[in-house]
């Protein structure tokens, strides 16, 4: 569904990406994980436009989209939850939801009223703060609001940047519930970067485990040992 | 009291002309961070609109006195717009997209874009041009035996109220304005969601210019126009946008009334220049105590 291609990518002059190549099956769920500042973010960042790739490609569908803008990837399907939410804070909380919408055409985008019904099943509490701007709610719903967004229109890739950070247990525990519930529906591949290693590995089909900047370990999730990862990610 | 009451209304009025022209900056500067120094020869573009209308549509629209009737003004008005805000559209494609996150660079390369437009301007006619008012807005409404308020400003005052109206009614209820919202406060969120951003910053861009062009074509009705009659606004339109607070259009619209009633009555109680003078000091002196202006945009993260 999606596979990165020996990627290389800079800030100015410093190499964050070295030779990264990874792939997510259709309908799999894959665990990125990793210390603090070894690139996690950054190759996501890379794979929707965000941060240019000096070396390597990335290919969606069949299609080489290295080059392509991020707006184009997301009209192609890719959706990105990025760390930190980014959320926009002055827009109310439904106005969010249908800049969610903005990456179908617009005889789609007419036809989303049961998306968005579906979006406020899964979060009740967007529903309950439609009109409340976005900026005045908590981490945790501002991430429900995050992802709400995104799934609103149906990637058919979902990338999430730490869905859990900071957030309180109970909404980690919906949020974790969600992305089960997305993957026993198998309509969706997923990149995940997660710190917490035992829900990782309970969630994920596969997991890439990186480090200063490259892929040092990989492996079906049930086969890994959790030994060999812990290593990598204590400090 | 009559005084005073004048005064304000010419603070008013003096401020809507501000607030139109100061909009387009603070959209520019709002979303693109670009400091577009071509701004003041918009507003001398669309005042020359209404000019070649009065020279050219006029006479086509009914003969010797046509031009009395007004007919040609109203006209005049929509097509600076458009006028306006197509060169702002040629601006941003041929120049202002190729220096992006260069301001500097920005800068003076709209600055000479501004010259140039000044010096073309000059090359038609060095002089001051007049253009003649419409016969229904000479006069004024007479609340009292002193105060006489000119229909030339309520037409202004009201040509205002029409646009922050539309303005309003496309950021805040338009999905286009939602859009921009959206990329003003968070370009990369807004692009990764599918949002073409670029196209967002050329169609503000334009509208931007396209009202400095209505604030041009407002501008005949006080008194005749030139090649630099765009200067003359364009710092306080910079000031209106300090003031106010980035990407804020009630803190722009409350700026730009302030320094209108505050520039008319300093001037009035002193010198043109003093009162300036003043109006910058308390500017500054306002912006030691908040920085960030009148309307602080602030949120959890």
């Amino acid at each position: 569904m999606l596979s990165v291609n020996g990627l290389q990518v800079f800030y100015g002059q410093s190499r964050i990406l070295n030779d990264v190549s990874i792939e997510v099956p259709p309908g799999q769920i894959v665990c990125l994980m990793g210390r603090n500042g070894v690139g996690k973010t950054t190759l996501l960042k890379s794979i929707m436009g965000v941060l240019k790739a000096k070396k390597g490609n990335i290919v969606y569908d069949g299609v080489d989209i290295t080059t392509t803008a991020p707006h184009k990837r997301a009209h192609a399907g890719l959706g990105y939850v990025p760390q930190g939410r980014g959320i926009f804070p002055h827009l109310t909380v439904y106005e969010n939801i249908l800049m969610g919408l903005e990456a179908l055409d617009s005889k789609e985008q007419r036809n989303s009223q049961d998306s968005i019904e579906e979006v406020y099943a899964n979060f009740p509490v967007l529903k309950q703060m439609g009109k409340r701007v976005a900026g005045t709610l908590s981490g945790g719903q501002q991430q429900q609001l995050a992802i709400g967004r995104v799934l609103v229109r149906h990637p058919k890739v979902l990338l999430l940047d730490e869905p859990t950070e900071g957030i309180q247990p109970n909404i980690v525990q919906e949020i974790e519930t969600l992305i089960q519930s997305l993957q026993e529906r198998k309509n969706i591949a997923i990149l995940l970067i997660e710190q917490f290693l035992d829900f990782a590995l309970g969630i994920a089909d596969y997991c890439y485990v990186m480090e200063k900047g490259q892929i040092v370990s990989g492996g079906n999730a049930k086969e890994l040992d959790p030994e060999i990862i812990r290593e990598h990610l204590s400090v | 009291m009559e005084l005073i009451l004048s005064q304000i209304f010419n603070g008013v009025s003096l401020g809507s002309i501000l607030l139109l022209a100061a909009l387009g900056l603070a959209f520019s500067f709002g979303l693109m961070k670009v400091i577009n120094m071509a701004h003041g020869e918009f507003i001398m573009v669309g005042a020359y609109v209404t000019y070649f209308f009065q020279q050219f549509i006029a006479p086509a629209l009914g003969g010797e006195n046509a031009a009395k009737g007004g007919l040609f003004f109203i006209l005049s008005i929509p097509a600076a717009f458009i006028i306006t805000g197509a060169l702002g559209y040629l601006l941003e494609v041929l120049i202002i997209r190729r220096l992006y996150g260069r301001p500097l660079d920005t800068l003076l390369a709209t600055w000479g874009v501004g010259l140039m437009l000044q010096q073309l301007a000059r090359s038609y006619d060095s002089r001051n041009v007049p253009v003649t008012s419409p016969d229904w807005l000479n006069g004024g409404l007479m609340i009292s035996d002193a105060l006489s308020l000119p229909y030339k400003r309520i037409f202004i005052i009201a040509l205002v109220v029409f646009c922050i109206i539309g303005i309003y009614y496309y950021l805040y209820r338009s999905p286009q304005g939602r859009r921009t919202r959206a990329v003003m406060q968070n370009r990369e969120i807004a692009s990764v969601l599918g949002v073409a951003t670029r196209r967002v910053d050329v169609l503000t861009f334009a509208l931007g210019a396209g009202l400095a062009g209505v604030a041009g074509s407002a501008l005949t009705l006080l008194g005749q126009i030139g090649p630099q009659v765009g200067t003359g606004y364009i710092v306080d339109a910079f000031m209106v946008v300090v003031l106010g607070g980035v990407g804020s259009l009630p803190g722009t619209i409350i700026a730009a009334f302030t320094i209108g009633i505050f520039n008319t009555f300093l001037e009035m109680s002193t010198t043109a220049t003093l009162g300036k003078v003043l109006v910058f000091a308390l500017i500054i002196a306002f912006l030691q105590w908040r920085p960030n202006g009148l309307v602080a945009v602030r949120s959890r993260t």
